[in-house]
This record gives C-alpha cells, structure tokens and sequence, in this order.
C-alpha cells in the first residue's frame, strides 16, 4: 500500500471513524445554514429529541425547520454525493480510464433530454415529474450505449458509444429547447440541469438511501473483480473473472445510481471525476477500502459544496453544479497534467 | 497433467489466424513457441489459455476440456503472463502478487495466512522480496515481468502460458527469466523469439509459420539450417554449442537465397 498515506489497519479504521465524525459535523453545520440560523448543538438536541431518545429542550419552529426542510436536504447531498462518486470510482476501474465518471456513459444528456420532454413537451400531462422523466432519459441513454458497444462491450468501444449517446441526446436536448421553451422555461431547465437540493424531502432520502445502499454492497461484492481489472480484461480473464457479466452487472448498477440521483438533484458533474482519485490517494487502489472511502468523501464534498454554494451567492442560491465544477475543472487539469507526465 | 491441443483453428472476423494446430506438451515440461511475427503465437495462447474462444477444436488439460470448465476453475489450473502488462494504478509489487490469489477468493471468503505465506513464497521465487512496496510504475522491464511471473505462481496452478516474456529484455534479464522459468515444476508453454534461447532452454519446441504448426519436437530435431532459412528466410549455421550441447544457431546476415 505504498501508494497510499497508510500506515496500517489501525490507521485505516481510525481515518474512518475520522470521516465520519466530519460527516456528521458538516451535516449538522449545513442543517444550521439558511434564513433562520441554527447551532450544531441545537441541531444535534432536535435530532436525538426527534428519534425519541431524549426530550432537549429546542424550539418547536427550530425543531420543524429542521425535521420538514433542512436534515432531508442535508441527507440527499449526503446520499446523491456518495452515489455519483461511488459511480465514478466504478467506471474509472471498469473503463480503466482515470477521466471516466457517470456522465461517460451519457447518462447526464440522457436526463436532460427526459426533464425537457416532460417539462416542454408534456410528456405524461402532469402525472410524470420531472425526476422520473431524467430518470428515464438516463437509462435510455445507457441502454443506448449498451447496444452501441456491441456484444463484446470493450472499454474503449464503452466510451466511444458514451461519447455518442452524449452528443445524441445534448442534440435531442437543445432542438426541444429551441423549438418548444419561451425564455423563463429554458432559464428553468438551466437550473435544473445544473443541479439543486431545494425542495428535496424524506421520500427522496428514503429512495437515494436505498438505490445508495444497495448499489454499494453489489460493487463491494465485486471488489476483487475490480482489483482484478488493473491490467487489463484479458488479465482479469486468466484470473477467472467473468469480465463480461462483471462489466454488465456494474454498468447497470452504475446507471441506476446515477439515473436515481440525477433524478432527485439534477445532474451534477464532476463529482465522479474528482472523489475517486482523492479517495484512491489517501487509501490505495484496494476496492474493498476504495468504494467505502469514495463514498464517504462523496457525501462530505457533496454537503461541503451545498454550504458552498448557499453561503458565496446569498441571497441568491449557486446551482451545486456550478460549485462542483469550479473544484472539478482544476482537479480534471491536474489529473491531465500528470497523465502526460506519465507517458 | 499434461496440455493437449486438438485441430484448433481460431479466427479473426474473417481471417483464418490459428489453422489446425495440434500439440501435446507433457506434465512438467517446457514447450518454446517459434515463429515468426504474424504466425500467431500470442493468438494460439490466448486460445489455449481459454481468453478466445476457438472456431473449431478443442483444448484439454489433463484430459479436461477447458471449454468445460468455469474461468475461476481455469485460472486455478492455468496462469498466463501476458507480453506487456500495462496499468495506471499506482499499485505496489506486492498488490500485483496478490491478485494471484482472485481465482481462490469467492466474494465472502477472507484473505487468510495461507494466503500471505502463498504471496511471500512467489516473490521469493522471483527474487523480489525486498521489492515488495516498490510501484509498479517505478520498476524496470525486467522486474515487471518478474513481477507478473510471481503473480502468476501466486495463483498455484499447474500449467504456466508465457507470452514473449523476454522482449524488451536486455540479454542478462532474459536469461534470468527462462533459468527462471525451465525450473519450474509446471506444465509451461512459452511463445519466444530468440530461437538460442528457446534451444537451451525448452524441452521441446514448435514452429509456426501462417498460423500452422510447421515443426515440432527436440530442440535438435527442429532447429536445422533448412527450417530456419525456409520459415524465417534467414541463412544461418547450426551446431552444437561446445558449452552446453544445445544446437546454437548462428546467422550469416545474408538473404537465404
């Protein structure tokens, strides 16, 4: 593990617990962020209060604040973070590609074409909101570079179909914009597609917890597939790994994460390029330690980036894409430089 | 346990690549794989290590049919060292290693001191103990190869696929690796280019020439005037070496004529 800042199992879990607490923190600091400020300690009290565990006094208008608005956006930043990066960290090893990440495979154009048929067009008269109809954009833009790579579905032939499926639906995106949307629609759809937490709830939690929790444990599940895949799918094969359904199970699981948290925030890039690498820095390429770390600093840049974007702008809220990608951009310039260091 | 190789044809899209070949390699012993670029030696031992599967034909170790068996119980019969292994990962000597040990691993079952005592082994055989932290990035051609080699003896099999492991080699890390590699108690195929080094190390060798198993047999049997001039369009002498008794070829640096 010398690639890495390790010095040690004891080490690992101590990282960990570290992480954690830091979550937890940047959570509670998010939670007091907004019109009406709160403390951390006031946040905490409301929150063991409202688990039935404790009766601390808090005020009934903090504690509704708290439980009706703020934790629940707190959580999906959490959750959505964690999901795009895990997503990332996936592709980049699957792809073999160190600039992969969820919006590769198209997916990100694949739900902005389904938000603006639904928006613009009235795709589902009012029935179908606008997250379902990114979340089938998404996965018809998978499904779509799925059959474009073809039956051997190679990593390169992977990519170039995203890039397609991308240019495909952008295309698709921009004439339904132009030919449909008056200018406080596409203003409307701008901002959605940038990404925000505002006016997320507890279903939303529910639902991202779920997609989150079991799309991780069927990549821990092939952890040492992944490992496997270092150099290369023919290495991975005469290491008896079944690179194909491997390929199929995480592509799938992939662009159901992301469809489902593009769905609930819009699609926020960049996320899936930068937290994998900072991960995979401080614990190494092992899986079964990467996924878990990709998705814990996932979900702390995620929340970090929503106190970012509330506190730069206010009044006015920073679409998260906007925060994400200003870290993003850098980091992305930095990976390239050392890419070409390296040839 | 022996590798035998029946009519095996492979091709790609249109292109018939393997045409008939026919092998048998006995346990234990090291089988060299001559010819020259383009006659499908790396293609024949991705088809023999189950990578591709074959147009016609079939491939068996000890009597079993590799199309027979899972590739988790492939890989722990057979290990491939591949011509040039590449990655980005920044990952350690011992990291490499350890992905030997995957076909032994299900997705529940823990990482154990048999396990650790395995690795070790393999990187002592390859002299590379003291490397163990060392990057992949960081190592030499000749250190890689022995690093894939101790990878491939993590993965305890009993038949070793060596594609080219001496290219890009100076002549003191090619040596290493065959001394290496001839003393190893395997069933191993190893498809080389230099045909001195295949004579003193290999038991048996096989010529392909267009995808066809043109020459099989003891160094000495194979390895004539008439073959080389014919297969490689090289003139060249060929006598026994007065150090070690293996046929040593000689070119004369003129066309075959």
């Amino acid at each position: 593990m010398s690639a890495a800042l390790v010095g040690g199992r004891g080490w690992l879990a101590l990282s960990a617990l570290a992480a954690l607490a830091a979550l937890v923190f940047v959570i509670a600091l998010a939670v007091g962020i907004g019109k009406m400020p709160i403390s951390p300690a006031t946040t905490f009290a409301a929150v063991i209060n409202g688990l039935g565990l404790t009766d601390l006094p808090v005020r009934r208008i903090e504690a509704a604040v708290i439980w009706d608005y703020r934790l629940s956006r707190a959580l999906v930043a959490a959750l959505c973070g964690a999901g795009l990066a895990l997503s990332g960290a996936i592709l980049q090893s699957l792809l073999r590609n160190p600039l992969a990440e969820p919006y590769v495979l198209g997916i990100s154009a694949g739900a902005s074409t389904g938000a603006v048929m639904v928006m613009l067009l009235g795709f589902g008269a009012g029935t179908l909101s606008l997250g379902f109809g990114a979340f089938v954009g998404s996965l018809a833009a998978f499904v779509f570079v799925v059959l474009l790579a073809g039956r051997g579905q190679s990593a390169d032939r992977t990519i170039l179909a995203g890039v397609a499926a991308s240019q495909l639906f952008n295309a698709l995106t921009s004439w339904i914009v132009t030919t449909s949307a008056n200018a406080e629609q596409a203003r409307s759809v701008m901002f959605w597609l940038l990404g925000s937490f505002a006016g997320v709830r507890w279903p939303d939690v529910a639902l991202a917890a779920g997609v989150l929790g079991a799309g991780l444990l069927t990549c821990l599940a092939h952890a040492r597939a992944l490992d496997a895949l270092t150099f290369g799918e023919d290495a991975a094969c005469s290491l008896g790994i079944d690179v194909r359904r491997v390929r199929i199970v995480l592509l799938a699981v992939t662009a159901l994460m992301t469809a489902t948290m593009v769905s609930i925030v819009g699609a926020i890039g960049f996320v899936g390029l930068v937290v994998p690498h900072a991960a995979r820095f401080v614990v190494g390429p092992d899986h079964r330690r990467l996924l878990p770390a990709t998705a814990l600093v996932g979900a702390l840049f995620m929340v970090l980036a929503d106190i970012v974007s509330r506190l730069i702008g206010a009044p006015q809220i920073l679409p998260i894409g906007v925060v994400t990608a200003l870290v993003g951009v850098p980091f992305f310039a930095v990976i390239l430089y050392r890419a070409k260091g390296a040839e | 346990m022996s590798i035998d190789v029946k009519d095996l044809h492979w091709s790609a899209g249109r292109r018939a690549i393997v045409q008939g070949v026919s092998l048998s390699v006995a346990e234990g012993e090291t089988f060299g794989l001559l010819g020259p670029n383009g006659s499908g030696k790396s293609s024949l031992l991705r088809v023999v290590a189950g990578l591709r599967p074959p147009t016609a034909g079939r491939v068996t170790l000890g009597g079993t049919d590799i199309a027979q068996l899972s590739p988790r119980a492939l890989a722990r019969r057979l290990a491939v060292v591949a011509q040039h292994a590449t990655t980005e990962t920044a990952v350690s000597v011992l990291e490499v290693v350890r992905l030997g040990r995957t076909p032994h691993h299900g997705i529940l079952s823990p990482w154990t001191a048999t396990d650790d005592a395995i690795v070790a082994a393999a990187l002592s055989e390859v002299g590379l103990s003291d490397h163990r932290d060392q990057l992949w990035q960081t190592l030499s051609g000749g250190e890689r190869q022995r690093v894939q080699l101790a990878r491939a003896l993590a993965q305890r099999p009993s038949h070793l696929l060596l594609d080219e492991p001496t290219n890009h080699l100076d002549i003191q890390h090619q040596i290493e690796i065959l001394r290496l590699v001839s003393r190893l108690a395997l069933t191993t195929v190893v498809a080389l280019h230099d045909l001195n080094l295949a004579a003193r190390f290999c038991n048996r060798v096989g010529v392909l020439q267009d995808g066809r198993l043109v020459a099989c047999g003891t160094p000495h049997e194979v390895l004539t005037q008439e073959l080389i001039a014919r297969v490689f369009g090289v003139a060249a002498e060929v006598a026994p070496s007065a150090h070690h008794g293996h046929p040593h070829v000689q070119f004369l640096m003129e066309d075959a004529g």
